[in-house]
């Protein structure tokens, strides 16, 4: 897989005939027990193993759903209902399902947020970050997909509303948008055909994860400094120090999740996907699951429809092209004292599109949406390129063993010396 | 340098908290009413239902909500089921039989029987349009779900709205629909709110006690809007409707539902439509969510079981890293 040797014994004869024809044990060794893991990691490092939780509990959760739930306009909303009452702790793995694509996407966004904080979308890891792009993508179309089958009020104009942002398509839109629906509106065949992607897209992030931990594995870990591992004092094994450390931060995450689930089951969700699907009465208000708020923001902000839904897309897009907008020669924001401001300046940006996308798209709300708008695409094509080129980042540790144990303790290192990319 | 990264990494933490409980669509829409947050024996995280006060709230629904409302989601034996009313089982069974449910004969004949504890509550209505003809082309809603159905709208200043949420996250709020439900039941008034239009064609609310019999210049109005160089613009009630204090737009199809004494509860319980209100209204919220007690019990036990082990992993993990830093 990369550079580094597994040092996998097998400890018995049956062990030692299974590595001579299939070394998987020998590759699990390798990447997940005695892998160098940098030695400063903080708690954002522990969301990785945490996303994998989500996606094995909403892929659990999901398949048990599966075997009660109902696709079909009818009797949908009434097989959920089933389930909520009537299905031995239908109630319990229904809610775990409905939080925990909350949760995911809660994760995915500190994931993210972190990634972006510390750099490590540069060089050697784009194609790391962009894979990572790509599974947020399938995120939001399975958590799409997934919100329409309860086949409540906002789960059916939802989808009403955003199969509609095909149709901006010149020329073919309302072909396509026919195409997507199986009829002239949305009907129990969209819900059938929205199921069936529902169940097939997890499996597709699934095969991305893969290729993202491995893509993550040739790379190595990036850390809070930024600075590559050098030496062998840079890194403990995987297993147990890192691992031990993901799984409390595991825990505590599943505290979080455990309260919403007991505590505040329909927190995150809609009070009008309560009621069933009705075609002819629209919600007064139609807004999209909490994740999706600062997207619905920029759609709305924009007056044109077909406008609107690419600078949506491109909202999404242009994180893949991070690696080559910014222009910085030091990984983390840390040492990055003009861009600091910046980047929370984008949180905050982000926090403020989320807020109007749950307002109303009128008056002084439409202003602020334009203002953020704004703000959240000059800072990856104004913003990165132009602070990196005239910034002067702060000194950088010579090795991660100095940053944790201060000065003089990584300083034997030969390849210590050479590290001073901040110096141009 | 360590300090430092502490700050920004509890800062980040914070935004995220703050981004998972700030847009929250539901609380956000903002336009309803102002209702009040009641004190319910089911609220937060130690809640459970009183048996007493669903059994009350489902003689209220029995009496009074049942004749226009169904509740087609709840079994007979729901009501025997623990956490919920509760009722003796014999009691119940021969509450069924009252009810007729259809069935086929061996000829294939629609024939009715007396339903049993595993037939659900039968809807007032043969279907949706026989409720519409009866109801001047209303349709009743079922209130097997009501309660999750409804909430309540944030109406306070923007900057207090992250709090508020943060609120409901840690309180674990979740009874705005029977907040909601109390506040429609008692949020009844004989009329709109009266105005009084000045020489300069702006209208002006006027206190009920002020106003005189047969005051021809008194305005009823359920909305009043401002008309740039014109006089404000009085909306008067539809024909056939009512006044509501919580229903959005105040205009409300159902006439006022209930009055004092029309139940008699045998508890010694305050014959009030406050009691009924509340009642019906934990009643509601017990009908959309009858794993309400179960869930929260278990919750504690997982959340206990999640605390302990966090903690013996972070000692663990503490132990472990010491030879490391």
């Amino acid at each position: 897989m990369d550079q580094h040797e597994s040092t996998y014994k097998p400890g018995s004869r049956t062990a030692k005939w299974w590595d001579e024809r299939l070394p998987v044990m020998r590759m699990m060794h390798g990447q997940f027990v005695d892998f160098p893991t940098p030695r400063n990691l903080n708690y954002f490092w522990t969301f990785g193993g945490i996303l994998t939780f989500c996606l094995a509990i909403q892929l659990v959760s999901g398949i048990v759903l599966a075997m009660h739930y109902i696709p079909s306009a009818d009797l949908a909303f009434d097989s959920v209902e089933r389930i909520r009452r009537d299905v031995n702790y239908g109630w319990l793995i229904r809610s775990m399902h409905a939080v925990g694509a909350s949760m995911f996407f809660f994760a995915v966004y500190v994931h993210i947020f972190r990634g972006l904080y510390y750099g490590s979308y540069k060089a050697p890891r784009e194609v790391l970050w962009i894979i990572g792009v790509l599974i947020y993508l399938v995120m939001m179309a399975t958590a799409f997909l997934g919100y329409t089958l309860p086949w409540g009020q906002m789960s059916f104009w939802g989808a009403t509303v955003i199969t509609n942002f095909f149709s901006a398509i010149p020329l073919v839109g309302s072909t396509v948008v026919t195409w997507l629906w199986g009829g002239y509106s949305v009907t129990g065949t969209t819900l059938n055909r929205f199921y069936s992607l529902h169940y097939l897209l997890p499996f597709v992030i699934a095969g991305l994860v893969v290729l993202h931990i491995w893509a993550l594995h040739v790379a190595g870990q990036n850390n809070p400094t930024g600075v590559e591992i050098k030496t062998k004092s840079d890194s403990v094994p995987m297993s147990p120090f890192a691992v031990m450390k993901d799984l409390f931060a595991l825990g505590v995450f599943a505290m979080l999740f455990a309260w919403f689930v007991f505590y505040a089951p329909d927190y995150l969700g809609h009070a009008d996907n309560y009621v069933e699907a009705n075609p002819l009465v629209t919600p007064p208000h139609i807004v999209p699951e909490w994740y999706f708020l600062p997207f619905y923001a920029i759609l709305r902000a924009v007056p044109s429809k077909l406008g609107g839904v690419v600078l949506m897309f491109a909202a999404v897009a242009i994180l893949a092209f991070v690696s080559w907008l910014d222009t910085s020669r030091v990984r983390s924001t840390k040492y990055r004292p003009v861009y600091r401001w910046f980047f929370w300046l984008f949180v905050i940006t982000c926090l403020a599109l989320g807020y109007l996308g749950a307002k109303p798209a009128e008056g002084v709300y439409v202003f602020w949406a334009r203002i953020f708008t704004f703000y959240y695409f000059a800072h990856f094509l104004l913003v990165m390129p132009i602070v990196g080129l005239i910034e002067t980042p702060k000194p950088l540790p010579r090795s991660i063993t100095e940053a944790v144990l201060g000065k003089g303790a990584g300083a034997g290192s030969p390849v210590a010396a050479a590290a001073s990319p901040e110096k141009r | 340098m360590i300090k430092m990264t502490k700050t920004s990494s509890i800062a980040l933490a914070g935004a995220m908290a703050l981004a998972l409980t700030s847009a929250v669509p539901a609380m956000a829409a903002g336009d309803g009413p102002e209702i009040a947050k009641k004190k319910w024996s089911f609220s937060g995280p130690g809640g459970h239902f009183d048996k007493n006060q669903l059994q009350r709230g489902f003689q209220v629904y029995k009496e009074v909500c049942s004749t226009c409302h169904g509740i087609k989601r709840i079994a007979f034996r729901n009501l025997v089921q623990p956490g919920g009313p509760e009722f003796p089982e014999d009691g119940v069974r021969s509450l069924a039989a009252t009810y007729k449910v259809d069935e086929l004969d061996g000829n294939g004949k629609v024939v009715q029987r007396p339903a049993r504890l595993s037939d659900r509550f039968p809807s007032p209505y043969k279907n949706e349009a026989e409720a519409r003809s009866i109801h001047n082309g209303a349709n009743p809603p079922d209130l097997s779900l009501i309660a999750k159905a409804r909430g309540v709208d944030y109406t306070g200043p923007i900057w207090y709205h992250p709090v508020s949420m943060l609120k409901d996250v840690v309180t674990g709020y979740q009874e705005g629909g029977a907040d909601y439900i109390y506040a429609l039941m008692t949020g009844y008034k004989d009329n709109a709110p009266a105005y009084r239009r000045d020489a300069t064609g702006k209208l002006t609310e006027v206190a009920e006690t002020s106003i005189q019999r047969g005051d021809k210049t008194i305005l009823r109005c359920v909305s009043v809007e401002k008309v740039a160089g014109k006089p404000d613009n009085c909306t008067a009630m539809a024909d056939g409707m009512n006044y509501n204090m919580a229903f959005p737009g105040h205009q409300i199809g159902m006439a006022k539902p209930i009055s004092d004494g029309q139940v008699k509860y045998t508890d010694g319980t305050a014959a009030t439509v406050s009691n009924y209100s509340a009642d019906m209204a934990a009643f509601a919220s017990w009908a959309a969510d009858p794993t309400h007690d179960q869930r929260k019990s278990l919750g504690w036990q997982v959340m206990l079981y999640l605390l302990v082990t966090s903690i013996l992993l972070y000692v663990a993990k503490k132990r472990l890293w010491r030879e490391v830093h």
